[in-house]
C-alpha cells in the first residue's frame, strides 16, 4: 500500500496537467478537502443543533399536544352528548309516566261518574219497576175481581138459561175454587 | 508490459464485483423468503437487511477499488 | 500508465471516467493550498445551503399542519431520530444532532453530486475517511468513557468456548479496526463507481449506432444511482448507530 500511494502521488504530480490517474489518490489536495469538510460539518452541525432540530422538535411536540387536546375535547363532547341523551331519555320517561298517571286519573274519575250514573239509573229503574209492579198487581187484582164477577155472572146466566135457579153463594164458591185451581 | 499486466489484474479483480453481487442477492433473497413466511416481522428487520447488504457490498467495492488501483495507480 | 493509454487510443472512443473527480481551484491558479477555494468548497457549500434550505427555511413557518418542504424536513428528522432510538438505544439520543449532521451532509452531497456537471464530494476518500474516523474516534472515546476498561469486553466473547476466545478476540480487534476503512471506502467506492459507470456509458454515446442504447443505459443507471445515493447515506448512518450501540452497551 505504501509503495502504491507513493507511486500514486508521483504519478499524480507528473500527470497533473494531462489526465491524472485517480484523483482520489492525489494526496496533495487532501488537506484542502479535509479543511473544507470540517468547515462544512461544523456549519451544518451548528445550523442543525441550534436552529433546525429544536424547531422541528417544538413543532412536533406542539402537533402532538394539539392532537392530544383535540382528542380530549372530543372525549368531553362525547360525554356531554351521552349526558344529553340520558337527560332526553329521562324526560321522555317522565312524560310517559305523567301521561299514564293522567290517563289513570281520568279513567278513575270517569269510573266514579259512571258508577254514580249507573247507581242512579239503577235506582230509577228499580223505582220504575216497583211502580210498574204495583200497577201490574193492581191491574191483576182488578182483573181477578173482574174475572170472578164475569165468571159468576156467566155461570148464573148459564144456570138460569138452563132453567135452574142459581144459588149466588154456590156459584161464587164454585168460581172461586175453579179460579184457584 | 507492466501496465498491460496491471490491466489484466484489474479485470480479474472485477470478478470480485460479481461475487459481491451473489452475496447481496443471497441476503436480499433470504430476507424476502423470511418476510413472506412471517410478514409481520419483516418491517422490524429492514435495518438488518440494509446492514447485511452493506457488508456484502463493501467487499465488492473493495475488489472494484483494487481494479481501479491497478488501472490508474500502478 | 493510464494517461499514456488515453493518449494512445484512437477512433474517437475515449474514456476519462475519473476526470470528473479532479479537484480544481475555482478562481484560476494551479496550486492547491489547504485554504484554496476549489470545486470541493463550492459543492460542500451548496450542500450546506441545501441543508439550511430544507431544515431551516422549509420549517420557518412552524406550521402545525406542515407545508411540503416542512414535512420533508420533519420526515428526515423522524427518520434519523427513530433510527438512533431503535438501533443505538434511548441513551444515544444525545448524539442525535451529530448523527443528523452526518446523515444530512452525506445525503445532500450525494444528491448534489448526481446533478450533471457537478462534483461529488463524497466520492473522495479524503472526505469519507475523515467522516469515518470521526465516527471511529467518537465511538472509541465514548466507549471508554462510559464503560472504562469494560469496553474491552467487546472483544472478549464470553459466550464462546474458552479455548476459542483468544482467537475470537484477535478477529474482533481486527474487525474493529477495519471498521473505519470499510465504513469510508463503502461510501466513496459506491459513489465513485456509480459516477464512473455513468461516464463510461456516456463515452459509448460517441458511437452513433449505440448512442440510443447508451442513453437508455445512462437513464437506468441514473435511477439506480439516485437509489444508491440515499441508501449509502442510510447505511453510513445506521452503521454509525450500530457502532454507537456497541460503545454504549458493549455486552457481547
Amino acid at each position: 500500500m505504501a509503495t502504491e500511494t507513493h507511486e500514486a502521488t508521483s504519478h499524480a504530480a507528473d500527470a497533473a496537467a494531462s489526465a491524472p490517474g485517480m484523483p482520489q489518490l492525489d494526496f496533495s489536495n487532501w488537506g484542502n478537502q479535509i479543511f473544507w469538510l470540517m468547515i462544512t460539518l461544523v456549519a451544518i452541525y451548528f445550523v442543525l443543533s441550534r436552529i433546525a432540530l429544536p424547531r422541528i422538535a417544538a413543532v412536533l411536540a406542539e402537533r402532538q399536544g394539539t392532537i392530544t387536546n383535540d382528542i380530549a375535547a372530543a372525549e368531553g363532547l362525547k360525554v356531554k352528548a351521552a349526558e344529553a341523551e340520558e337527560a332526553y331519555n329521562k324526560a321522555l320517561a317522565d312524560a310517559r309516566a305523567q301521561a299514564q298517571a293522567i290517563v289513570a286519573e281520568a279513567k278513575a274519575e270517569i269510573q266514579v261518574e259512571l258508577d254514580a250514573a249507573i247507581a242512579k239509573a239503577d235506582a230509577e229503574i228499580a223505582a220504575k219497576a216497583a211502580e210498574s209492579e204495583k200497577a201490574i198487581a193492581e191491574i191483576r187484582a182488578g182483573a181477578l175481581v173482574a174475572v170472578k164477577e164475569v165468571a159468576s155472572d156467566t155461570a148464573t146466566e148459564i144456570v138460569s138459561t138452563l132453567g135452574g135457579k142459581a144459588d149466588v153463594k154456590a156459584v161464587g164458591a164454585a168460581v172461586d175454587t175453579r179460579i184457584k185451581g | 508490459m507492466e501496465g498491460q499486466l496491471a490491466h489484466i489484474g484489474a479485470g480479474l479483480a472485477a470478478i470480485g464485483s460479481g461475487a459481491a453481487a451473489i452475496g447481496v442477492g443471497n441476503v436480499a433473497g433470504n430476507y424476502l423468503a423470511g418476510a413472506l413466511r412471517n410478514p409481520s416481522a419483516a418491517a422490524s428487520q429492514t435495518a438488518t437487511l440494509f446492514i447485511g447488504i452493506a457488508f456484502a457490498e463493501a467487499l465488492g467495492i473493495f475488489s472494484f477499488l483494487v481494479a481501479l488501483l491497478l488501472m490508474f495507480a500502478v | 500508465m493510464a494517461s499514456e493509454a488515453h493518449g494512445a487510443e484512437t477512433g474517437g472512443l475515449v474514456f476519462h471516467p475519473m476526470d470528473q473527480f479532479i479537484v480544481k481551484p475555482l478562481f484560476g491558479g494551479d496550486t492547491i493550498h489547504w485554504y484554496t477555494v476549489t470545486n470541493v468548497t463550492l459543492w460542500m457549500a451548496l450542500s450546506v445551503v441545501a441543508v439550511i434550505g430544507l431544515m431551516v427555511l422549509g420549517t420557518r413557518r412552524r406550521a402545525v399542519v406542515p407545508s411540503r418542504s416542512q414535512s420533508i424536513g420533519e420526515l428526515a428528522y423522524g427518520f434519523v431520530y427513530k433510527m438512533v432510538e431503535d438501533v443505538a438505544g434511548k441513551d444515544a439520543i444525545k448524539f442525535f444532532p451529530y448523527i443528523m449532521t452526518l446523515f444530512m451532509f452525506i445525503v445532500m452531497a450525494n444528491f448534489l453530486g448526481l446533478l450533471p456537471m457537478s462534483f461529488a464530494t463524497t466520492s473522495h476518500f479524503a472526505v469519507t475517511i475523515v467522516l469515518a474516523l470521526m465516527v471511529f474516534l467518537t465511538v472509541t472515546i465514548v466507549g471508554f468513557v462510559k464503560n472504562g476498561a469494560g469496553f474491552l469486553g467487546l472483544f472478549w466473547v464470553s459466550s464462546a468456548p474458552l479455548a476459542l476466545r483468544p482467537v475470537l478476540a484477535l478477529i474482533e480487534i481486527i474487525s474493529y479496526f477495519v471498521r473505519p476503512v470499510s465504513h469510508s471506502i463503502r461510501l466513496a467506492g459506491n459513489i465513485m463507481a456509480g459516477h464512473a459507470v455513468l461516464k463510461v456509458f456516456a463515452g459509448f454515446a460517441a458511437i452513433a449506432v449505440v448512442s440510443p442504447l447508451s442513453v437508455v443505459a445512462i437513464t437506468a443507471m441514473y435511477g439506480l444511482e439516485v437509489l444508491v445515493a440515499f441508501i449509502q447515506a442510510y447505511v453510513f448512518t445506521i452503521l454509525t448507530c450500530v457502532y454507537l450501540k456497541d460503545a454504549l452497551h458493549p455486552s457481547h
